[in-house]
């Protein structure tokens, strides 16, 4: 069977805070939660599925998260792959709607590593011990950004992508950050000033880098007669796809995602090719990210990313492709360290006509939001969401 | 410069033959002998074709660099992280060590060379030949 139309986003919230440092993690999901409730137009107690990142929370899974929530369910899922788990989390919950396992499903996220200090690019990420791979990587010293850095090294190596290409990404976050007043940099920048920026790992400067902020957001998905009964526009999805990608036993290219799978899921979920889509949002953890990810959605060919993102070709109103019109990971925000959540929200608000008018892009009728969780360089998990305004 | 100081990997009972080779020198990697396949990081099961009969073979040493990069931020010391593809075939995540950061580069030949970990068994890295 396929989810295709079977339900509908009803509710999105971003929470405006980028420093939270006077909240704690439950009060932060509890407000993020409330902002898509009132956004949908409907009372908690109408909530009867709760997706989240276990992640994202302590103890088992969101067990204690639905305590404080105080929410009364029949459905949940708590899978964690990392960023992009919320966008694993709209297709979980659409497919438990279709098959009548909840009704209305509410996902949170939310977190606090800006207000805790956190070093999240730089710092060796220390695993749990018991992890098979951690003794043959850990030694090593594997960062965020190093490891993403390995990826844009070797596919530079292969396709000739320079580094003023993947600048692009950024200036064109920036262009759009300008206009979001919850931005945490609004400053437009140039591909000089991207590659001007402080090497953090080569060959990935400062502002190839996302930001680290707190914060977070939630999404409602009804099914249709609810959705139909609600005042909202009506955002369907339409498909969806998740894949994870990992070292195959030390067999592995670094040049692709798991989006060659995820996406081409997608696609066919909703009988629809990628020049229908007219708005994408895109993970950015860095700018290699987005790179690859619009290489292995298919929207160019394969080592043609880097000329695909220049001259401006992703910005709202003078590009071809227009992708994260709040500013992204780049130049608004990362809650949690974690950017899945923020690129539906970003992608509703552009279906709706609800984006900010400099970067709304006219007669946006379907729209693709597609991240990666985890790390590029070793084990990762891709989802892709496909949507519809009806 | 002084060197990175390195954290001690924590071997279980899969790997223990791979650290205690490591002492004396030797990098070990498995090779199923049922489907043939060579694998890293070694597992009790070819990640191949699940069959337990696995058995561990020393690696030559020689590789090739796949892919680097060096930090330079967020650390007291910059190093060099790395995939080498080992001539045999597996590739492997290491430290290109005992050269000059800046003129490492992909497909550039590299040779087996243990570091001392600050507690515990000393891990494979690979310097330019």
């Amino acid at each position: 069977m396929s989810i295709k139309g079977k339900s509908y986003i009803i509710g999105v919230y971003e929470h405006p805070t980028r420093m939270a440092a006077d909240k704690t993690l439950y009060q932060l999901h509890a407000e993020c939660a409330k902002g898509a409730i009132e956004d949908a137009g409907i009372t908690k107690n109408d909530i009867d599925g709760y997706f989240c990142a276990a992640g994202d929370m302590s103890g088992l899974g969101a067990l204690s998260m639905i305590d404080y929530l105080g929410l009364k369910l029949r459905h949940w899922d708590s899978t964690d792959t990392g960023g992009s788990s919320y966008l694993l989390q709209v297709g979980h919950a659409a497919e438990a709607i279709a098959l009548g396992k909840c009704n209305i499903a509410l996902i949170t996220l939310a977190g606090q590593p800006r207000s805790a200090g956190q070093a999240t690019g730089t710092a060796t990420r220390v695993p749990p011990a018991q992890m098979p791979e951690t003794q043959f990587e850990m030694p090593f010293g594997p960062a965020t950004a190093n490891m993403y850095a390995m990826c844009a090294m070797r596919h530079m190596h292969e396709y000739g992508t320079t580094s003023e290409q993947l600048a692009w990404v950024k200036v064109a976050a920036s262009h759009h950050a300008q206009y979001n007043e919850h931005a945490m940099l609004r400053d437009v920048v140039t591909v000089e000033d991207v590659i001007n920026s402080p090497m953090i790992a080569d060959p990935l400067h400062r502002l190839d880098c996302c930001v680290i902020s707190d914060g977070g957001g939630a999404i409602i998905l009804a099914k249709p007669e609810i959705a139909k009964s609600l005042k909202r526009p009506l955002v369907s999805v339409l498909g969806v796809g998740e894949a994870p990608k990992n070292q195959y036993g030390g067999k592995f290219d670094l040049t692709y995602s798991g989006a060659v799978v995820s996406g081409p899921a997608a696609f066919a979920e909703a009988g629809i090719k990628q020049a229908d889509i007219k708005y994408a949002s895109i993970y950015d953890s860095f700018t290699i990210t987005v790179v690859m990810q619009i290489e292995d959605l298919g929207f160019c060919e394969k080592g043609q990313g880097g000329k695909f993102v220049s001259d401006g070709n992703l910005i709202a109103g003078v590009g071809k492709f227009p992708f994260n019109t709040d500013g992204g990971g780049l130049c608004n925000n990362h809650p949690s360290n974690r950017g899945g959540l923020t690129k539906v929200v970003e992608a509703v608000r552009q279906l709706r006509g609800e984006a900010h008018p400099k970067v709304q892009v006219p007669n946006c009728d379907i729209a693709l939001a597609h991240g990666t969780g985890g790390s590029l360089g070793t084990r990762h998990g891709a989802a892709t969401v496909i949507m519809e305004r009806e | 410069m002084a060197d990175r100081k390195i954290p001690a990997p924590l071997p279980n009972l899969e790997t223990q033959p791979y650290w205690d080779a490591a002492a004396e020198g030797k990098l070990l990697i498995k090779k199923c002998n049922a489907c043939g396949e060579l694998h890293f990081y070694p597992r009790a099961n070819c990640p191949f074709c699940f069959s337990g009969d696995t058995a561990w073979q020393q690696a030559s040493g020689d590789g090739v660099i796949y892919t680097y990069s060096v930090m330079r931020r967020g650390t007291p010391v910059p190093y060099a992280i790395a995939y080498v593809t080992l001539a045999e075939g597996p590739m492997m995540m290491t430290n290109i060590v005992d050269c000059d950061l800046d003129a490492i580069k992909i497909g550039q030949p590299v040779k087996l060379v243990y570091k001392p970990t600050e507690d515990g068994p000393p891990v494979p890295c690979f310097a330019p030949v």
